[in-house]
């Protein structure tokens, strides 16, 4: 019984207990909002701050209207030509796209099934808009697409003899918004991660003739 | 197939899992005849690597008999090959820079994510060490399958024994490495952190490479032993302060290279313990960086360190004051294993360099749990355990469906 009830010593350094509890939370409070502050004023010094070198899409910024931008650059170690020539030919997309379900080709119109978050998948119908050979592939979609994307593929010559710098930005307006790409990050199927795994699988293919795997057999039993 | 298979902390059994198949142009299959329980599979005995998963085959070190090869494999059928444990694809930059183990393409895609982060770069594939170097099934099996069978195996001339060759695929390049890196003039006296098989190879290594004099720093009897052997001078670091007798055996100039060949492993081998004596030895609170720190201590002024020791995250009080002021030099990395193997297989077949001093053990792939269980308990007299897939168990198996 009587452990049960604290006597007035316990009683007072559990007010005291309570009384530094409140302080530290309001010293934190007070923290995050001085953060918040600092941080708001140091994005506006950066506004007043001259434009620099970097892709638009490395910017703090990520989105661009109702557009998130992601990109990524691979350095494939062979000539301009040939990795143009292996982008060009759409159809051969799906052997390096983990998440191109199939692509059929039609003049400059190009359909896809695309796998969503899931195991949803996404119908797109994009269309050529400018193509230069060894230079330059940028696509839009159409309105039977079911998202809105365009995107471009750029080859230049790598410095030094390495071979190609192969950049693709893609742009897009994210299905039911932020939380729409937030939940497609989460099935890792998000524009930017597969992005950067589909160059990846390029370049493997380009360079050693197949895609690196860990698996023991053909097929999982 | 008979495969060492990782289930948890301490917790690693023989099970019969499916054998390997080709599933690559490049691939070839590998009938085991030969492979090592190397030092850094201690690290994931003990748990305290992250990314491996329950049925995950260890082993990196191990050659065999090729039984299966791959349309564009350029091995044949029946050649006994020595395998790297760093896999490299041989043709992206990195390859073709002869820096194999930072090869681009080795590592499959969805699994370079988390070196990326981690690193700010991704890692290439090693067999049989998690999944953040790709989770390749490892050598300790009947079987292996080898991923781009025509860069990384070695062939190995019939006559010579197994036990002379297989350290090539990784702990006799490495500690050569180790001492490459220390870029030795004749006669530099250069000090080697740890005698565990890299560090006795760094040891054999700086020698041949024109050191004056070699100090190896260990505790264990029968390793300082074995250091001694092939000529180092030894520092038992339970007996001696260390710093002070660097300084004192270099005429007070501080050893002109160093190599740390205790790395992390300081946690693996026997945690606590070591902890305690470094404790008490140095006076300070040391954990898995602390052979590190004492030799960048002891380096002379604009002397070399070098750094063959595994390392996975972040050190803490790090003397880099002593690193900038001193103006030392420091060079690391996973080990190239396809830039020296040739040279190495040579010096073997001259008799330049004996591997098997090392071994002290060598047991059935059957009997795998128990040779890690006194490789991890008994690190004085089990310098090194070499398991025979086809030499049969004294005991009988556990069979597990």
């Amino acid at each position: 019984m009587n452990r049960l009830t604290p006597n007035r010593r316990q009683l007072a350094r559990g007010i005291a207990d309570n009384r530094t509890y409140l302080l530290v939370s309001l010293a934190a409070l007070t923290g995050a909002g001085a953060l918040a502050l600092a941080l708001n004023q140091s994005r506006q010094a950066n506004d007043q701050h001259p434009p620099d070198d970097a892709p638009g899409r490395t910017g703090r910024r990520s989105r661009f209207g109702r557009f998130a931008v992601s990109g990524r650059t691979v350095t494939i170690n062979r000539p301009r030509q040939d990795v143009y020539d292996a982008w060009r030919d759409m159809s051969r997309l799906p052997h390096f796209m983990e998440n191109v379900e199939s692509v059929t080709v039609q003049g400059d119109l190009t359909r896809w099934t695309i796998r969503g978050p899931a195991d949803f998948d996404v119908e797109l119908e994009t269309r050529i808009v400018s193509d230069r050979p060894g230079e330059e592939i940028a696509w839009r979609s159409t309105e039977n697409s079911a998202v809105e994307t365009s995107g471009k593929v750029m080859f230049r010559d790598a410095p030094a003899g390495r071979g190609t710098e192969v950049e693709a930005v893609i742009a897009y307006v994210p299905p039911a918004g932020r939380i729409g790409q937030m939940i497609a990050k989460l099935f890792q199927a998000e524009p930017s991660i597969q992005g950067r795994r589909d160059l990846k699988r390029l370049k493997m293919l380009l360079e050693t003739g197949e895609i690196a795997t860990s698996r023991n057999r053909k097929t999982t039993a | 197939m008979r495969a060492l298979t990782w289930h948890g902390k301490h917790d690693v059994r023989v099970d019969t899992v499916p054998d390997p198949e080709i599933v690559n142009p490049r691939d070839a299959i590998i009938e085991i005849t030969s492979t090592a329980i190397c030092g850094s599979d201690l690290h994931l005995y003990d748990g305290v690597i992250p990314g491996l998963m329950g049925g995950d085959i260890l082993g990196h070190e191990f050659m065999g008999r090729v039984v299966e090869t791959g349309p564009d494999s350029s091995l044949e059928k029946g050649q006994r090959v020595v395998v790297p444990f760093t896999i490299s694809c041989g043709s992206c930059f990195f390859c073709k820079n002869h820096q194999f183990s930072a090869c681009d393409n080795s590592n499959p895609v969805e699994k370079q994510d988390i070196t990326e982060n981690l690193y700010g770069h991704a890692m290439s594939g090693l067999f049989g060490y998690s999944h953040l170097t790709g989770g390749y099934p490892g050598g300790q099996a009947e079987y292996v399958r080898v991923p781009f069978s025509d860069v990384g195996p070695i062939v190995v001339p019939e006559g010579m024994e197994d036990d002379d060759v297989l350290f090539l695929s990784d702990i006799l390049p490495t500690g050569w490495m180790a001492a490459e890196n220390c870029d030795i003039k004749e006669g530099d006296i250069v000090a080697v952190w740890g005698c565990g098989p890299v560090g006795l190879f760094a040891i054999q290594s700086a020698l041949l490479q024109g050191a004056g004099r070699v100090i190896a720093i260990d505790h264990y009897p029968h390793r300082l032993e074995l250091a001694r052997n092939l000529g180092a001078d030894v520092i038992d670091f339970t007996r001696t302060h260390v710093l002070e007798a660097l300084m004192e055996m270099s005429g007070g100039h501080g050893p002109d290279a160093v190599i740390d060949a205790v790395g992390m492993e300081a946690h693996g081998f026997a945690p606590d313990r070591w902890l305690d004596v470094a404790k008490q030895t140095v006076g300070v609170g040391a954990d898995g960086g602390h052979a590190l720190r004492q030799a960048l201590m002891a380096v002379r002024k604009g002397g070399r360190v070098s750094i063959p020791g595994v390392y996975g995250g972040f050190l803490d009080k790090f003397p880099l004051g002593a690193l900038m002021e001193k103006g030392v030099q420091v060079r690391s990395g996973q080990t190239h294993v396809q830039h020296y193997i040739n040279d190495l297989l040579k010096r073997i077949e001259e008799g330049e360099i004996d591997t098997t001093f090392l071994i002290s053990h060598r047991l059935s792939l059957e009997d795998a749990p128990l040779g890690y269980r006194n490789f991890h308990d008994n690190q004085n007299d089990w310098t090194k355990v070499v398991l025979k897939p086809g030499l049969t168990a004294p005991q009988p198996s556990e069979v597990e469906a």
